[in-house]
């Protein structure tokens, strides 16, 4: 599986574009362990990229989607050594795929939010539907978002499957009203009467330079509301999966998705697949020590991967993916393996998910461990505009080797 | 006949109350009649054109004046009565219900037999009992705190109301709701909320499936929806938002302001700029429409306009009903800052006794049938209590059950089984 890398770091930091040459395919498809779950076939596509990209990827708020850093579909990977067929797609195009085949499954998946229609998302995610779908499928709204969170809710307990955007994850603290209490609460508070299968969906994370309210990382305040399930997508493929299986599940779901991450190119396979919501992501196993992760800093986190790879550490990497609930099974075999933890998130140090995580492995895990979890999130500092800045508030490549050796000594 | 629209289209019928009294010292009044018609006309404007545009400001900020084609329709079949008397009975009978219910409520909550908030709704039945009886089992209602009367309207059995409010299983909720979340799936209540405001947005989300049923799914849908809430969430964000949002997509909602001037000790006019609510609709291209809300059958013409409005696919109006809870706030609330004159005023509009009176004086019922509907009332509450005695309290295992439709929301444990596989779950000890 390869997918191109972003740039991390600010200046000064190493363009790494090549593939990922230390995942072993076979090791990834995993079967399905549990007699509920959804039958999840997974198929990874050693697909190799063949082009690189330099900063263009990097998507600006104010400027529309660079056309040409967009890559066609399926068929220019000329230089693909794979078997297996794809496509091509970038991760904005990812989610725009699951939405539109949900959408085209069933009809009571619409959309909502601003500007997702006649300016087609302004991440491109809904991009053409409102001209296949129509107005009403792909609701442009006016900025309201408490109000049209709420309608959403609404709309699902009378039987509809909205998608709710916050155009950027930071604007629905202004829905917390309705996120927390009736799209959170209303199935136990109605005796589980109505259900609210909605999707709240939206760009969050530190991006490049949006300053400190566009560059937030909201997961943290909603973990505590129950009812809700959260995951993170990182990758086309499972941005593409998450994104379907959120539509799909009866459970209120929000999906985080990245400023960052939207042009990250990956080929996918042209079959039907869903992921699971609740299962971790193994992306590259070791023995030393494991590291969880989620969203943008899994990149970093490979990054540093093949730092220490080439100083000689095996680390095993998991992007945890839910974000609430925790795949305990996935990570505590982990930690039973190698018996250290890492984590690397982007959220506030205070309160975040990798304080979460802490609580749940000690809890769970306290046998296991030979060395305290250690966790790496980013400053409690609302997120500077300057670059330099910025940069120190985010965790660095060279700051997970260290705490990596730290913890292996 | 008295409209709340247009005095002076008065007719033979009596009004219930006489002429409305100024019960503030500014002059709420009826909408001032005008040139322009009630926007659901099926009259052509001729004044103000092109009445398509939705931004034509100057169609929209006029005051809206109710035509009742309704009204007069029944009056040339019914000899100038605006009701049959078998419709008389059924409102009397709901208005009864409620007003019996919230009073044993009362008797229950002092007796220790439920906890917490519990809102009364004494007083203000005309409203509930006016606009609820016009809708259909698939029409929606959302309320707010002060829910258990529109639940009993919107045909939720007093048991099922009483016993959530004991906090039993049997409740419509199985007692995780409590007073203020009383919602049914199969009478289409959607709630009961806690907050105020925060159900507005899920009525124009009930409104908008209506739209795209009829619209996206070609079905026939001709459900609307009436949101029920206070004048003290006239002056928060989701109301102004929603109004907005309705007007927009021309939305099957009716916007229901239940004003009885007090927020909890805060009086309406402390509060708001301006404050007559009814205004606040045309600003946003809707209809705003003032009424006695003490007066059933005012109410229920008034609804009969804005419901069918709905129904036609014309859009949203917004209904000030002025109206008095007879009680305090809450069952806590020791309601000190209110004026005896001011409670002694309304008191001699209670709604009931108004519409007793129409119904005798109009020779549509006698005393001793009306009686008969009361003891059956009190016969029906009694019983509700006594079922809601009798019934168990919730068990250990409904603590998880519905927290997630999907239960696999809990998460994979350590040892690979989703939780909610774990036995521990159904009892309710299991750790998520």
């Amino acid at each position: 599986m390869s997918a191109i890398l972003l740039q991390g770091a600010g200046a000064g930091a190493a363009t790494a574009l090549s593939p990922f040459n230390s995942i072993d395919p076979s090791k990834l498809v995993v079967p399905s362990r549990s007699s509920l779950s959804v039958r999840s076939k997974r198929y990874v596509v050693a697909g190799s990229d063949s082009k690189s990209f330099g900063s263009s990827l990097i998507v600006r708020r104010s400027e529309p989607l660079i056309p040409n850093a967009v890559s066609a579909k399926a068929d220019t990977a000329a230089s693909s050594t794979s078997s297996k067929p794809g496509h091509e797609l970038l991760l904005f195009e990812a989610l725009q795929e699951g939405l539109e085949e949900e959408m085209d499954r069933d009809p009571h998946v619409c959309v909502m939010g601003e500007d997702v229609g006649h300016y087609g998302g302004s991440y491109k995610v809904t991009k053409g539907l409102a001209d296949k779908f129509g107005d009403l499928r792909v609701l442009d709204t006016p900025i309201c978002e408490n109000a049209f969170t709420g309608m959403g809710i609404g709309a699902a307990m009378t039987g509809l499957r909205p998608v709710i955007e916050g155009m950027n994850m930071g604007f629905l603290l202004l829905a917390f009203n309705q996120i927390s209490n009736n799209c959170g609460m209303l199935h136990y508070t109605s005796g589980g009467q109505f259900t609210i299968p909605v999707v709240i969906r939206g760009p969050g994370g530190v991006g490049r330079q949006l300053g400190a309210e566009h560059s937030q990382r909201l997961e943290s305040y909603f973990q505590s509301i129950p009812g809700i399930q959260m995951v993170a997508c990182s990758t086309p493929y499972n941005a593409k999966g998450l994104m379907k299986a959120a539509i799909r599940s009866e459970n209120p779901v929000i999906l985080f998705e990245h400023v960052l991450l939207y042009n990250l190119k990956e080929t996918i396979p042209d079959e039907e697949y869903i992921c699971n919501l609740e299962e971790a992501e193994m992306v590259r196993p070791g023995e030393h020590i494991t590291i969880l992760t989620y969203s943008r800093m899994r990149y970093h986190v490979m990054q540093a991967a093949k730092t220490l790879v080439n100083k000689g550490y095996d680390p095993e990497v998991i992007d945890i993916r839910s974000l609430k609930p925790f795949d305990l099974y996935t990570i505590g075999n982990s930690v039973k393996k190698t018996h250290r933890v890492l984590i690397v998130e982007e959220c506030m140090r205070t309160g975040g998910i990798g304080a979460s995580l802490t609580a749940a492995i000690n809890e769970n895990f306290h046998d296991y461990l030979d060395a305290p979890v250690m966790c790496l999130s980013s400053q409690d500092v609302p997120t500077p505009y300057a670059g330099t800045l910025e940069e120190w508030t985010v965790v660095q490549p060279a700051q997970i080797v260290t705490a990596v050796e730290q913890l292996c000594q | 006949m008295a409209t709340a629209f247009a005095p002076t289209k008065l007719t033979a019928t009596v009004p219930l109350h006489g002429s409305q009294e100024n019960r503030l010292l500014l002059p709420i009044r009826l909408a001032p009649l005008s040139s322009s018609s009630f926007l659901g006309s099926t009259r052509s404007l001729t004044v103000n054109s092109p009445r398509r545009l939705n931004h034509s400001n100057a169609t929209r900020r006029s005051p809206v004046v109710a035509v009742q084609e309704v009204v007069k329709e029944k009056q040339s079949t019914n000899n100038s009565l605006l009701i049959t008397k078998e419709e008389g009975l059924e409102l009397y009978e709901d208005m009864i219900l409620g007003r019996s219910f919230e009073d044993m409520c009362a008797q229950m909550y002092y007796r220790g037999k439920m906890f917490g908030f519990v809102h009364l709704y004494n007083g203000q039945e005309a409203v509930s009992t006016g606009f609820i009886k016009l809708l259909t089992k698939s029409d929606s209602v959302v309320s707010t705190y002060r829910d258990h009367v529109h639940a009993l309207s919107k045909g939720v059995s007093a048991r099922a109301v009483m016993s959530e409010l004991f906090g039993k299983v049997t409740g419509c909720c199985r007692g995780q709701g409590g007073s203020m979340h009383m919602f049914s799936k199969e009478h289409n209540m959607l709630g009961g909320f806690a907050f105020i405001g925060e159900g507005i947005p899920v009525a124009t989300g009930a409104a908008f499936s209506s739209k795209y049923r009829r619209e996206v799914l070609k079905q026939d849908c001709e459900d609307v929806t009436v949101a029920f809430f206070g004048d003290g969430t006239c002056n928060n964000g989701q109301f102004y938002e929603c109004l907005n949002m309705a007007a927009l997509y021309k939305l099957p909602i009716i916007f229901v302001v239940e004003n009885n001037l007090w927020a909890i000790g805060m009086s309406h006019l402390r509060a708001t700029s301006d404050p007559e609510i009814w205004k606040k609709g045309p600003a946003f291209g809707m209809p705003g429409v003032h009424v006695d809300g003490m007066d059933v059958l005012k109410v229920r013409e008034v609804a009969k306009e804005a419901v069918t409005r709905a129904r036609r696919g014309e859009g949203p109006t917004l209904v000030e009903c002025e109206t008095y809870r007879f009680r305090g706030h809450s069952l806590a609330d020791p309601d000190e800052l209110r004026d005896a004159a001011e409670k002694a005023k309304y008191a001699a509009r209670d709604p009931i006794v108004a519409l007793k009176k129409y119904l005798i004086e109009n020779k549509l019922a006698k005393e001793a049938e009306l009686k008969s509907i009361e003891k059956k009332i009190d016969e029906l509450v009694e019983e509700a209590v006594e079922f809601a005695d009798a019934s168990p309290q919730p068990g250990r295992s409904q603590l998880l059950e519905n927290v997630f439709a999907d239960p696999k929301g809990f998460g994979i444990g350590p040892d690979g089984r989703y939780r909610c596989e774990d036995p521990k779950f159904t009892e309710g000890t299991a750790q998520v």
